[in-house]
């Protein structure tokens, strides 16, 4: 697929970073994602919307393996992580989760320091050779996270004192700080106020220049804003995929008209 | 009338009450019970214990205090001279009771009439050799003033309980009618009876903590009376516990504590770690089966009873650790000579404890919310980094909590420590020689004849009063950090 031809957003040649292909899961008796197949970019935001329970957020938690934590859900077909199967016995799930790291709906501090929330991926995975080394990558972290500023005098103080927004930013940079190639985000504004979405989606927008990005939202609005190609989701199927203009705009699909102007959802 | 058929006739008056309260009501909606404030059944509620309430209470309180009143009125009856050098007013108020008790049950059996109970006289009648007859032993003969004394409250109790049925009898028909004139479809029955409803919840709450400050009053009282005789220096600070009955008994509580905290420190050695752990599986790795199988299973050792595990004890732990450590033991050494010590004590206690911690710490592991693990392992951790560096810190304040209130359970525990940890109150660091503690101690002192006005009986007064204060500060510490720490992921 050229984007080139779809948006003028893309600036240059992108290659694919997550290829499934007729992934199918199963909750126990529910069919809950039916044969979906989808290229994710690299250095790209990919939109996933759909009305409540369409399986997009079942969808995101393949991505990096998070389904394995639910007994009963159960996961076939092929996803490929730079052409390699994630699903291969030979790969461990906590090696890939630190190479597709993840933000969650409701921010999730653990209850420790700032510093040690950032730390925390850092240290279990011995990314620092030393404090001085650690101190930086927090630093890094917490400035691609665009709360360094914020937080840079009080970093000993716990991280579930901040307020929503500041939390959300803490778990994204929380999540960078370990590296990763690809971040999945699965509503990461829905529990914050405007102000705080905005200033969550503007770092979506610059972490993008390093990672694929890979968000599942309820607002189409923000999917517009943010995403540069969208996939569509509907009771379990993946209705349409493709750039986000184009599916705002002249949407083929006869269901995804009705959803995105309001008439399904 | 006796006080039983007085509470059932009040009874059958408000369920009387019931019915009646409930016809006028809806008689003065005319029958439409739209009309009504309230449904029909309030209004008989609020007649029924409006009826029932201040009877049933001033007869409990008549009850209480008529027994108190008569005997000082009687007692005042009696001269001084009466009483013997070595006896006191108290044992011959008891015999007055007995004697009265006498002719109550002779009049009951038909033996005698009223008449002749109350014309009964000493230098006519042997009253001691009549009562021997009718199964009533007394102990020495009835000297006429104990006589009369013993007819007067005959008298008194006759005439109190006759007021205390009418007055009962006039409160509850006072009741009913009040009530009952109030009764009109526009009465608030509903809110009326909602406030009893209140009422009732705060009596039962006060209850509760009345009987806790009375325990603690009557336990100090009894403290201040032995350090009225003996020294509060030796209680506190001195180094020695022998109790002898000559009078010269040193009664420190020092060694009884170092035994306490000793054998409470290896019992939550055992009971933490092995608790914890099994609480960690149960919550974080067991599947539901081997949860729904495990987890009971696991209860069952709180219900066994402390004898049992006592028992074990004695039978099981003490030998294995005397062919152990004993002399030609399996390791060669001789530091233990009898089977009761410490540290059979303490495992044993530590058993005990097991279910204790797990069961509370599981609970507080899965109130940990699922968000923070999925946060976790969404980095890249693994189960057991996750658990340790997340869910457990997470859950800190609470197994703390846990861990507290364990300890004060192995701290007020009796049994075990009676039969697995000996008797011998001393200082020493060494887990196999055999300690005592602070509770069997209480037991040992109160049991037994003793005189109850000697400091070696009090004393039992003082240390279940350092026990208590003991205990209740490790539970207010134990809320002071569960309540604290708690907000923290919420």
């Amino acid at each position: 697929m050229n984007d080139m031809q779809l948006t003028e957003r893309t600036v240059a040649q992108k290659t694919i970073k997550i290829a499934a292909q007729g992934v199918n899961v199963h909750y126990a008796e529910t069919h809950a994602i039916k044969d979906v197949n989808v290229e994710i970019e690299d250095k790209t935001v990919t939109a996933f919307i759909g009305p409540s329970g369409c399986g997009k957020s079942t969808f995101l938690r393949c991505l990096n393996r998070m389904n394995d934590t639910i007994d009963i859900c159960r996961v076939t077909g092929q996803i490929n992580l730079d052409g390699e199967d994630i699903y291969d016995k030979r790969v461990d799930p906590v090696q890939l989760r630190a190479k597709v790291g993840m933000v969650f709906q409701k921010p999730n501090p653990f209850p420790k320091s700032i510093y040690d929330n950032v730390a925390y991926g850092p240290r279990i995975h011995g990314l620092a050779k030393n404090k001085a080394e650690l101190d930086e990558i927090v630093e890094k972290a917490l400035r691609r996270g665009a709360i360094w500023n914020e937080v840079k005098d009080r970093l000993d103080k716990p991280g579930t004192g901040l307020s929503g927004g500041q939390q959300q930013r803490l778990c994204i940079a929380r999540a960078i700080a370990t590296e990763p190639e690809v971040l999945l985000m699965d509503e990461p504004c829905s529990a914050l106020d405007p102000i705080a979405t905005a200033q969550v989606e503007e770092l979506i927008d610059e972490l993008r220049t390093r990672y694929s990005v890979v968000i599942v939202t309820h607002s189409m609005q923000q999917a517009a804003r943010v995403s540069q190609k969208t996939a569509f989701f509907h009771l379990g199927t993946l209705v349409e995929f493709g750039p986000t203009s184009q599916i705002f705009t002249n949407p083929e699909d006869p269901r995804t008209e009705s959803y995105i102007t309001g008439r399904i959802g | 009338m006796p006080t039983f058929w007085l509470v059932v006739s009040l009874l059958a008056l408000s369920a009387a009450g019931y019915l009646l309260g409930r016809r006028r009501a809806v008689a003065s909606a005319g029958g439409n019970v739209k009309d009504l404030h309230s449904l029909p059944s309030y209004y008989g509620h609020n007649v029924a214990f409006t009826t029932l309430t201040p009877a049933l209470g001033l007869l409990a309180i008549w009850l209480l205090a008529q027994p108190m009143v008569i005997e000082n009125r009687v007692s005042d009856m009696i001269p001084a001279d009466v009483i013997p050098e070595s006896s006191s007013l108290s044992l011959i108020m008891s015999d007055v009771r007995r004697v009265a008790d006498g002719l109550e049950l002779a009049i009951s059996q038909g033996d005698m009439t009223q008449e002749e109970s109350n014309a009964l006289d000493t230098s006519t009648t042997d009253v001691r050799a009549m009562l021997g007859t009718m199964g009533v032993a007394l102990g020495s003969d009835v000297r006429p003033e104990i006589l009369n004394a013993a007819q007067a409250y005959r008298k008194l109790n006759a005439t109190g309980a006759t007021a205390m049925t009418v007055a009962v009898a006039i409160l509850a028909l006072a009741g009913l009618a009040w009530s009952y004139r109030q009764t009109h479809k526009d009465f608030r029955a509903r809110n009326v009876v909602e406030k009893g409803v209140l009422s009732l919840l705060i009596l039962a709450a006060s209850l509760a903590i009345l009987t806790t400050i009375g325990i603690v009053l009557s336990m100090f009282f009894e403290t201040i009376n032995f350090f009225g005789l003996h020294s509060f220096k030796d209680f506190f600070f001195g180094s020695t516990w022998a109790p002898n009955f000559r009078g010269d008994s040193e009664l420190s509580i020092l060694p009884l504590l170092w035994g306490t905290l000793f054998i409470s420190l290896i019992a939550l050695l055992v009971a933490v770690p092995v608790g914890l752990f099994a609480a960690v599986y149960l919550s974080e790795y067991a599947g539901a089966g081997v949860r729904s199988l495990a987890k009971p299973l696991l209860e069952i050792l709180a219900g066994i009873p402390t004898i049992v595990y006592g028992l074990f004890a004695l039978l099981t732990v003490g030998p294995l650790l005397i062919s152990m450590f004993g002399k030609g033991g399996s390791f060669g050494v001789e530091w233990m000579t009898g089977a009761t010590s410490v540290l059979t004590a303490g495992v044993v206690m530590g058993i005990m404890l097991i279910p204790f911690v797990s069961s509370l710490s599981d609970d507080i592991i899965n109130a940990v919310p699922q968000s923070l693990r999925d946060g976790s392992l969404g980095l890249g951790a693994t189960k057991s980094e996750t658990i340790r560096q997340v869910v457990l810190p997470a859950a800190l304040p609470g197994i703390v909590g846990a861990i507290l209130l364990a300890a004060s359970r192995a701290i007020g525990e009796t049994m075990i420590v009676v039969m697995g940890a000996g008797a011998i109150a001393k200082f020493s660091a060494n887990p196999l020689d055999s300690m005592t503690t602070i509770t069997t101690r209480i037991v040992s002192q109160l049991t037994g004849d003793t005189d109850f006005a000697s400091p070696e009986t009090l004393v039992a007064f003082a240390l279940g009063l350092s026990l208590f204060v003991l205990t209740l500060g490790l539970n207010v510490l134990a809320l002071y950090i569960v309540r604290k720490y708690r907000e923290q992921y919420d």
